[in-house]
């Protein structure tokens, strides 16, 4: 070998160094962990990590569950979506209910005009990990996303109370990963780490990976609250000066839709909205969760205590 | 379009801020939202200027001390390539952050100012990337607004980088003047400079040849994961997965498992997407072998003519980033490609100081940020190769046995 001509046939795209390192990282947790689950969402992030545990367990099946946290507040576009997802993976879904948690007093539901369970899914994240025993769970965050996960690792160790230490984080060099811990502890790993948005999209493109309807361009009554438009909703109180109204809308995040905000668009497909991602000038976050909106480090607090 | 990562370092004066600002702003990775939120924090604490470093910043307690704890990471692309930034601060730590950032880079930048030229953090930085085997250093001399553009101080800080890196194991090394603040030979050439005649910053980053930084010679898989399908339509499948760490395999190929060193050939490299006939570094692949061997996690597959290093004597470099001294005697917890083993230090024969290059014989332990010399006995063999020769094969972590914390990394010389 050595000659350039030669060299060059030998090199990965962008796309094909990603998916090559986390089905790595995928591989090695269910290698070395006794219990792993894999969050999923339903949106585009955890719809990816679902194709690339595919990949990297083929032609087995995936060799964890998957597990929803439910805050009951979501797009029921969404949960179609999710079991039918599930069910063509032959995968065993487990469901984190937030609203059970609130029913059985571990936690207290926000009365506010936009009642968000952001926050509250923390407890009931934290208590299915418990209930389960499960010892490594599969985040589908980025670091593009917001800058306290630009500093967090790709196994992120969790003390017994589920919490993030930002100060004392384990160095991690050549993808070699260190996931001991002790019993009662648990690691979050984040395959994507070094995904964008615009990553995400562009490998959604060349797998032909469906993602929920609410991604792309749809008629929706929304409102204007706080700059974003939120939809109009059961679970949401429209306030006196806020008018409803109709028009062409997509999801970049899916969250609660109570805290989740549409952009106006007229994107109809992955191309469509790959282009107008890569001209976009505001974070996903940015545009459309109120929930990160809160203080400049609401994120870092939030993941403190065990969030995402 | 390729994948390009980079480690850089700096301290708050050298402008590593503002350069990286500038790439992110000029190539669009930086949202409104973002920097709206960091002129207005900016204002806040009293800047007189927006400090980009609040981009990265990230954590509370850096936003209040004004200070980077760690290894940040950004990302940004241009037509040609996706470029991942490990960003490292230059000073706190700096041997853990450098040495972590510098580990999966294919380029460093160095910033140098030009006012300053050469100073003790420089040569660090370039030593560490050197001795993490970077395949490419690349140094900035940067604010050269403020020595009015002089060719004659460019020149002298290159002449004198490249003194000392004769000194370093350094295969590709080049030289940018720039202005981070105003822009020059950052994207676009520089009028200020037309006495320069390479490539502007982005122009280096875009154009730099790394597809034969990897190992294509020797052929290295270890095993990670065995794929048994219960299912009955795959009957008797079993498939060794792996990433690829060196080397080129192919349907056909004769090759050895180690460690029980039987010999078959490669039947099939399936994926996903269906089989393929090559697999190369850093190749995420599942082989089936012609014969139905006992193979299992932490073996390696190589070629019988090809063959790692067998041994549980190791001389290794290595870099320790743990409050509590390593000592002669010491047993931490090793991994090595996809195995963990216990290893007991045998010898220390020397710390390095990274700032001066200066060997100290009579050191007997290695420190926090300490770099040093270290022999080391593991309780089973492993299969290695020198970091020289193979980054992949060629390292390993080690963590405390009783707090489970990663405390070292190291970097295998040859056999112990």
């Amino acid at each position: 070998m050595g000659g350039r001509a030669e060299a060059g046939q030998y090199q990965l795209s962008h796309l094909e160094a990603l998916e090559a390192q986390s089905v790595h990282i995928m591989r090695e947790v269910v290698a070395e962990f006794e219990r792993p689950v894999l969050l999923f969402s339903g949106g585009k992030d955890s719809v990816v990590m679902l194709r690339l545990a595919e990949k990297a367990f083929w032609p087995a099946r995936l060799p964890f569950p998957v597990m929803h946290v439910d805050t009951g507040h979501n797009f029921p576009e969404v949960l179609e979506f999710r079991d039918r997802r599930v069910a063509e993976l032959d995968a065993q879904l487990k469901i984190a209910s937030v609203q059970e948690s609130i029913d059985s007093g571990r936690v207290v539901d926000d009365p506010g005009p936009n009642p968000s369970r952001n926050r509250l899914q923390t407890r009931t994240l934290l208590d299915a990990i418990t209930e389960h025993r499960f010892d490594a769970v599969f985040g589908g965050a980025r670091r593009d996303e917001e800058k306290a996960r630009a500093k967090e690792r790709v196994y992120s160790f969790r003390d017994e109370f589920g919490q993030w230490d930002p100060k004392n984080q384990r160095p991690e060099l050549w993808g070699l990963f260190n996931g001991r811990h002790r019993s009662g502890e648990h690691i979050r790993v984040f395959p994507l780490s070094d995904w964008t948005e615009l990553d995400i999209w562009q490998y959604i493109a060349q797998e032909t990976i469906e993602v929920p309807s609410i991604y792309f361009s749809h008629r929706r009554t929304v409102f204007r609250r706080d700059g974003m438009l939120l939809a109009l909703n059961q679970f949401v109180t429209v306030l006196d000066d806020e008018e409803p109204f109709e028009t062409n809308v997509r999801y970049r995040t899916v969250g609660d839709m109570t805290c989740t905000g549409a952009v106006e668009s007229t994107a109809v497909t992955v191309d469509e909205i790959i282009a107008e991602t890569a001209v976009s000038r505001l974070t996903e976050r940015g545009a459309t969760r109120a929930d990160d909106r809160t203080s400049e480090a609401s994120m870092e607090d939030r993941k403190r205590e065990g969030y995402f | 379009m390729e994948l390009l990562r980079f480690a850089t370092a700096g301290s708050v004066d050298d402008g590593k801020s503002t350069l990286i600002g500038r790439l992110l702003y000029d190539s669009k990775a930086i949202f409104e939202d973002q920097l709206e939120a960091v002129e207005r924090l900016s204002r806040q604490r009293g800047d007189e200027y927006t400090d980009l470093a609040l981009l990265t910043d990230g954590l509370r307690a850096e936003r209040e001390q004004g200070i980077t704890i760690d290894v940040a990471y950004r990302y940004f692309a241009t037509p040609l390539r996706k470029f991942i930034i490990a960003d490292t601060p230059g000073h706190i730590q700096y041997t853990r952050n450098m040495v972590t950032g510098n580990s999966t880079a294919d380029l460093t930048l160095v910033l140098v100012d030009a006012r300053k030229g050469i100073v003790e953090q420089t040569r660090r930085h370039a030593f560490l990337a050197s001795l993490l085997r970077v395949p490419h250093l690349l140094v900035c001399v940067n604010k050269m607004d403020l020595v009015d553009y002089d060719e004659a101080v460019f020149t002298r800080i290159r002449e004198e980088f490249k003194a000392f890196a004769t000194r370093l194991e350094v295969t590709d090394l080049a030289f940018i003047p720039i202005s981070a603040l105003h822009g020059d030979n950052v994207v676009q050439r520089s009028l200020n400079m037309t006495w320069y005649e390479g490539p502007s910053l982005l122009h280096h980053l875009e154009q730099v040849y790394i597809a034969s930084d990897r190992n294509l010679i020797d052929p290295r898989l270890p095993v990670q994961w065995v794929v048994r399908p219960t299912a009955s339509t795959v009957p008797d499948f079993r498939g060794y997965a792996g990433r690829v760490a060196g080397g080129v395999f192919r349907p056909g190929d004769e090759v050895m498992v180690l460690p029980s060193g039987l010999t078959t050939t490669i039947a099939a490299i399936d994926t996903f997407d269906g089989p393929v006939d090559e697999a190369f570094a850093p190749m995420s692949v599942m082989v089936r072998l012609a014969q139905d061997l006992d193979v299992s996690r932490g073996d390696l597959i190589c070629r019988p003519h090809n063959q790692p290093t067998v041994g549980q004597d190791i001389d290794a470099m290595m870099c320790w980033m743990a409050d509590r001294p390593l000592a002669e005697g010491d047993v931490v917890a090793l991994k090595h490609t996809t195995r963990w083993v216990r290893a007991q230090v045998r010898h220390v024969h020397y710390s390095l100081d990274v700032n001066t290059l200066h060997r100290d014989d009579s050191a007997n332990v290695l420190r926090l940020n300490d770099v040093g010399r270290v022999s080391l006995r593991v309780t089973q063999p492993l299969f290695y190769d020198s970091y020289r020769r193979n980054r992949f094969t060629g390292s390993f972590v080690v963590a405390a046995e009783d707090t489970n914390a990663t405390v070292g990394a190291g970097m295998i010389l040859g056999a112990g």
